[in-house]
């Protein structure tokens, strides 16, 4: 409906302001509130937390650099062994590295199987999509630390519980952005293939698969970086690596300090050298796919 | 008043804009014609400072403002307003929060993100879209409004800015034909009453006849015409469009009245 002459309103303007200068004015009153509750929730929830702290935020807070101090000044003191420590840790890295390769491979196999069940559309089964949905929510909900120490007494310490404990949690959020993606696929191939006579899964690895590959793959290494990462992390509760060899360091306290800084270079390096290598790939899968 | 001198966009090897040259002396409505890709749009971004020029020079008033930067060169883009095809308001928002967009240049983030803006800017806000004949919609969310109508908020935005220039970039591409004549009639009479120039991208030819004071044409990022709409014959038309003697100017009209004249229906046939 388009009014062809350029006609004023029945109603007048004066009326109109009035009624949209007090929705505005309710909107910011609104809003003013949520922000004072907000403030007044993070400044009591500070004190609570401070009073409930064994040493108190403000008394540490001048300390904080202290302890990077200690081990920045001993390890530049030796500065002359950190090459000599860097070769002699780089087995851990590549242990750390690899736990973290393994678990996403492994993690994102099982993430395509969870989110091809999972999605809409697409299911094998479409009743047991709850089913597959729940299933990948807990894999994802608990933390990795949980499983890996459930799994190092169990197992006993190693890199096989780290792996093992990276890869569930891996599986179930890969789970998720992969269902993501496969939601957004176009079911007119899968149709195409299914008239053919062809099997579920035939429709699946050659229907949907082809379709979402470049942002599964994009997925895939967001999810690899962020293994490095938790497979170092792994390492403090005994489950090897760069990050066991940290924990070590860092425990035995001062004369080891050298070791640490030549272990946090190590991480560090490897660490912006997988992001800059990933960002740059994924950067490419996604800007590249319409060429 | 406006001087554009040896203005060139070049993408790559690509010219989109090969040395335009325009005066204007006075507030003017201005139509600029010719087909897609000649390098209308990026003569617009241009003006507004979206792009920037790879050679030449645009002074306005003086003062030139292809070398403007920063604040600058945002103070010189709230003096002159855009408007788009697809009318580009913030889809989520209400009406009245996209006309008060208008402001922006003149206010600080953190005030706005609060929509913390005058009371005398609201009620500005809304008597423009009284002008612009949309009041009722003021309280809605833009998505909400249909094509014709979002358009209009999109010019109460430009006018907002209380801008010198306002440049629209085939504002009325996506419209039907009778939201199009109610949005090329605005501009118009805000030409009319408030004296500001208004340049405007069009691509049919009807159009920049009916509403313009001056028509510009452009081919492959040269200016080829230059005149009034009345020196706009046929002849000029075809060599604009690069058509052949098959070219009816009715086909690329949007005007209902075409739509009943005989042999539209032949000539839409060839283009």
């Amino acid at each position: 409906m388009a009014d062809i002459t350029l006609t004023q309103s029945p109603q007048g303007v004066d009326s109109i302001q009035s009624s949209y200068v007090a929705q505005v004015q309710r909107r910011r009153l609104y809003g003013g509130l949520t922000l004072l509750i907000f403030v007044v929730l993070m400044v009591s929830g500070f004190n609570v937390a401070d009073d409930r702290n064994a040493g108190g935020f403000w008394d540490g807070l001048h300390q904080i650099g202290d302890y990077p101090a200690d081990v920045l000044s001993e390890a530049w003191e030796k500065r002359a062994d950190l090459p000599a420590l860097m070769a002699k840790y780089f087995p851990a890295l590549i242990e750390t590295v690899n736990i973290a390769a393994v678990s996403t491979l492994i993690g994102a196999i099982g993430g395509l199987a969870l989110s091809l069940l999972g999605t809409r559309g697409l299911a094998r089964w479409p009743r047991l999509i709850p089913l597959f949905r729940r299933i990948s929510d807990i894999m994802r909900a608990v933390p990795e630390i949980v499983i890996a120490l459930v799994l190092i007494f169990v197992l006993g310490g190693g890199p096989v519980p780290a792996m093992i404990a990276i890869a569930i949690h891996t599986a179930g959020a890969l789970g998720k952005m992969f269902s993501e993606v496969a939601e957004n696929a176009d079911l007119k191939p899968v149709e195409g293939l299914a008239s053919t006579g062809a099997t579920w899964s035939q429709r699946m690895l050659l229907g949907v698969l082809p379709q979402v590959a470049p942002n599964y793959i994009s997925y895939a290494l967001l999810r690899f970086e962020i293994n490095i990462r938790a497979s170092a992390i792994l390492g403090f509760v005994g489950a090897g690596g760069l990050g066991y060899e940290l924990r070590n360091a860092m425990a035995w306290g001062p004369g080891r300090f050298d070791e640490a800084g030549a272990i946090f270079i190590l991480l560090f390096g490897t660490i912006v050298f997988f992001d800059q290598v990933s960002s740059r790939y994924r950067n490419r899968l996604t800007e590249g796919q319409g060429q | 008043m406006l001087n554009i001198t040896k203005l060139t966009k070049r993408f790559g090897d690509k010219i989109a804009v090969d040395a335009a040259n325009i005066s204007v002396a006075q507030p003017t409505m201005i139509g600029i014609i010719g087909r897609s890709g000649a390098g209308k749009s990026t003569l617009l971004r241009m003006l507004n400072r979206l792009s920037d020029a790879s050679d030449g020079s645009i002074i306005f008033d003086g003062q030139d403002v292809t070398a403007l930067r920063g604040a600058a060169k945002r103070d010189w883009q709230s003096q002159c307003a855009m408007i788009f095809q697809q009318f580009n308001l913030v889809p989520r928002m209400d009406v009245v929060s996209n006309v008060l967009h208008g402001t922006l240049n003149k206010r600080s983030t953190m005030a706005t993100l609060f929509n913390l803006y005058p009371q005398a800017d609201i009620h500005r806000a809304i008597e423009i879209l009284d002008r612009l004949g949309i009041a009722e919609q003021a309280p809605k969310r833009a998505e909400a409004l249909s094509g014709g109508q979002q358009q209009r908020v999109a010019i109460a935005r430009a006018l907002m800015q209380d801008p010198k220039i306002i440049l629209a970039d085939e504002p009325i591409a996506s419209l039907d034909p009778m939201n199009a004549q109610v949005v090329m009639r605005s501009l118009r009479t805000i030409h009319e009453e408030d004296g500001r120039m208004v340049i405007a991208n069009l691509h049919t030819l009807d159009t920049a006849r009916r509403y313009c004071d001056r028509v510009i044409g452009m081919r492959d990022g040269r200016i080829v015409f230059d005149g009034t709409p009345a020196q706009l014959t046929t002849g000029v038309a075809r060599d604009i469009y690069g058509a052949g003697a098959d070219f009816s100017e009715a086909a690329t009209s949007t005007e209902i009245e075409t739509l009943n004249r005989p042999g539209v229906r032949e000539a839409e046939a060839y283009v």
